[in-house]
């Protein structure tokens, strides 16, 4: 495995030094190192962060592989700064039993860009009636932590309570995906002023926030941990400060699109603004963005939902939806939060890496930037800005929302165990093909 | 005006010019010979996602009047009904050389993806998209509240509609003639007031530019904003019934329907509309519908007129502001 010597990065965004990464591991990180045949990467004026985790990401396989593969959706998280990703459980058929989230994990091992964590469905196929098999899911080789009908709300009070209950028996959580069906039925975006004029039906916020209230209670009542996904209303951010402050044990996240766009795209209705749950207001988008700076809102997760142009080359209402995130992430978390002062360096790598392995149970992800750790580490160059072009992204979806704003900071270098997978800003394919993936005891061919 | 998507694409100026048009092209519709030349060659697509007979009879004729030609693509027994998607039904139409595109489409927002995802170049005219808006409708309620309110045949040329009075009266939530009213009416310089039971009136009404009221009586008896100038009724659909909206057809009808007894408390010039078609019985009773104050039949008519104008202005290539056809 090629040894890696990091000149010169700013750590976290302060003091800089350099950074010796050796079979997969950061073996010292100092002031003027130096390693015969180590390959330098100059990091002058980079800031180096751990490696990023995403808690959502759609990657679609098995089922749906003209929208996504797990090849193309980890090769996009690579070029993200991504280390690992939860791929969600929506998939056909549905992650539901230990046999397809082994398949889904073994075709992570296999693309080798990043580590690839299957979310359990909490319910059979997703339909809310009975429990999935969570422990045989828990036990299997993809050793499922995290546990969620993403797209569906488990809305059924009993169902919901059992599931928070059952999964404390691994350490497992349930990431609930908090929308009342009925206040939601026909929904296409945010109820207010917009949706008013527009004439779409709307999605109101208490749907969301009378989920998260009645979930917190019952994680509450039954000593379990909660997470909330893709948190969108100032409304929620309330509820889960009110929960936190009780000691009640929940998490949340918010996407970055929830960060930065408001319900006023949909006046366009372009339908790559269609996500559920939908972008809501501005007074939303600031406040989510105070919950992401104190801690409220624990963790940045991308919702990364690829679809075919067909399923957005549409009207509105015919639209699916759902927007890419994983090549986008961390500039719009850069521009809506670093770049503001919301946030420094040292606190987004918190949210956007520390957090997410937490709430996940990633053992290897999120780790310190010291001797010792694992190598999962991401290199960014604050100062650049881009043009955001989703026809040249790694990801199979062009339903970029960004497309042609120009977006700060660009990630240079991904080092996924030690391995660069990317370098210069692109792929590093050499690595990809020559080498076991990273994992410890394939050491095989360097180059 | 490139399309007409929305009432809001219309300018006070620009919505006085398309109605007196309207007026002109009302005056040609006297003459023993009715049809002008004046889109000869154009064609013009009636493509009708949803069933709409008297839109589209009323488009239909105010294309053939200006003699340009009509092709009527209904979804029904269309590709639409073997799954074709609205890109490729508007490609197909674009290779056959359309000049002008009349849309009525069951989802809101569906005109506008038309005129701007780059499918087709001619002009798109949206007439009726979901529960968004009806343009043309509110064109002819303007120009019938017009010729009612301030001068028939020519005498109201470059007025508008300031100060009158007008009560818009029912399922607003899912209306497009109540979106587009408002924002017409409103530019016109009218004081529209919305009355309909709170489950009917959209969260986020407060945005709009005009008043609301849940109390029909006092609207129509003009204790809250003063004597009214016009009514307009809206259809109550069917399948609100069964959704919560309210109770019953009959307490709906109670409450705000327009009956007789209602129709006693209107000053003697306040004209009775509807967009149709009518649930007599339900929004309107036989009394009301039938008055001489009501207006119905005569907004059909002024519907040709009202689509010849927007027609001839979006074809004619002639700049909004611009002088007579």
């Amino acid at each position: 495995m090629t040894t890696y010597l990091v000149k010169g990065a700013s750590i976290l965004g302060g003091e800089r030094a350099d950074l010796l990464l050796r079979d997969g591991r950061i073996e010292e990180v100092g002031a003027g190192l130096s390693a015969a045949g180590a390959v330098v990467l100059d990091a002058d004026g980079l800031v180096a962060l751990p490696g990023l985790v995403d808690l959502h990401t759609h990657l679609r396989e098995p089922g749906r592989e003209d929208a996504e593969t797990v090849e193309t959706g980890s090769r996009a998280a690579a070029l993200g700064g991504f280390t690992a990703v939860h791929a969600m459980a929506n998939t056909d058929p549905v992650a539901d039993i230990a046999g397809v989230v082994e398949q889904v994990w073994s075709l992570g091992r296999r693309s080798g860009w990043v580590d690839v964590r299957p979310v359990g469905a909490v319910t059979v196929g997703l339909r809310g009636e009975r429990l999935a098999e969570l422990g045989a899911m828990a036990t299997s080789a993809a050793g499922v932590r995290v546990f969620s009908d993403d797209g569906k709300c488990v809305h059924d009070a009993v169902l919901m309570r059992r599931a928070l209950e059952y999964v404390k028996a691994f350490d497992g959580v349930v990431a609930q995906h908090s929308q009342e069906p009925r206040l939601t039925e026909g929904a296409q975006m945010h109820e207010g002023a917009v949706s008013a004029v527009v004439g779409l039906c709307g999605w109101p916020a208490v749907a969301e926030e009378a989920i998260v209230a009645r979930d917190v209670l019952l994680a509450g009542h039954v000593g379990s941990r909660l997470h909330v996904c893709h948190l969108s209303t100032a409304g929620s951010v309330e509820i889960v400060r009110w929960a936190k402050s009780r000691g009640i044990d929940v998490t949340a996240e918010v996407t970055p699109h929830h960060l930065l766009l408001t319900d006023e795209s949909v006046r366009s209705y372009d339908p790559v603004f269609k996500v559920n749950p939908p972008l809501r207001t501005a007074e939303d988008v600031l406040a989510l963005r105070a919950a992401l700076a104190d801690g409220t809102i624990d963790a940045v997760a991308t919702d990364h939902a690829p679809h075919p142009a067909e399923d957005k080359d549409c009207e509105w209402a015919a639209a699916a939806m759902g927007m890419t995130g994983l090549e986008t992430a961390l500039s719009i978390v850069q521009h809506t939060m670093v770049d503001t002062g919301l946030l420094d360096w040292a606190q987004a790598a918190d949210r956007m890496s520390t957090a997410p392995a937490r709430i996940g149970r990633l053992a290897d992800h999120g780790r310190p930037l010291v001797a010792g750790e694992p190598a999962n580490l991401v290199l960014v160059d604050p100062a650049a800005s881009r043009t955001v072009d989703p026809g040249v992204m790694a990801t199979m979806g062009r339903n970029s929302p960004y497309r042609g704003m120009v977006l700060p900071g660009q990630v240079i270098a991904t080092v996924f165990r030690g391995r660069a997978t990317v370098l210069d800003g692109a792929l590093c394919w050499e690595q990809a093909l020559s080498c076991g993936h990273g994992y410890g005891g394939e050491k095989k061919v360097e180059r | 005006m490139r399309h007409l998507l929305s009432a809001a694409d219309l300018d006070r100026d620009t919505a006085v010019h398309v109605l007196d048009v309207a007026e002109q092209m009302a005056a040609t519709q006297r003459r023993e010979i009715k049809k002008l030349p004046t889109l000869r060659g154009r064609t013009v697509v009636n493509l009708f996602f949803e069933d709409s007979t008297r839109t589209r009879i009323s488009f239909e004729a105010a294309a053939k009047r200006l003699s340009a030609d009509v092709i009527n693509f209904s979804a029904k027994g269309s590709s639409v009904s073997k799954g074709e998607s609205l890109k490729d039904t508007a490609l197909t139409l674009e290779a056959m050389g359309a000049d002008a595109v009349v849309v009525r489409h069951s989802a809101s927002g569906a005109p506008h993806r038309l005129a701007h995802a780059g499918w087709i170049r001619g002009a798109v005219v949206n007439a009726g998209d979901g529960t968004h808006e009806h343009p043309t409708q509110a064109l002819l309620d303007a120009f019938t509240l017009r010729r009612h309110l301030v001068g028939a045949d020519g005498a109201s040329r470059g007025r508008d509609l300031a100060g009158k009075r007008v009560a818009i009266v029912g399922d607003v939530l899912h209306s497009r003639v109540a979106r587009s009213n408002v924002l017409l009416l409103g530019r016109l310089g009218a004081e529209v007031t919305l009355v309909a039971p709170p489950t009917l009136l959209p969260v986020g009404v407060d945005g709009w530019p005009c008043t609301t009221s849940y109390d029909l009586d006092a609207v129509l008896a003009g204790r809250t904003s003063g004597p009214l100038d016009a009514v307009m009724m809206l259809r109550v659909q069917a399948e609100r019934m069964n959704a919560a909206y309210f109770p019953s057809a009959r307490e709906y009808s109670r409450r705000y329907g327009l009956d007789a007894r209602r129709l006693a408390l209107l000053p003697e010039h306040t004209i009775v509309m509807h967009p149709g078609p009518m649930n007599r019985g339900l929004e309107i009773s036989a009394e009301a519908a039938d008055s001489p104050r009501s207006t119905i039949v005569e907004q059909v008519s002024n519907g040709v007129a009202v689509r010849m104008a927007v027609l001839y202005l979006l074809l004619s290539g002639e700049s909004v502001s611009g002088g007579n056809p």
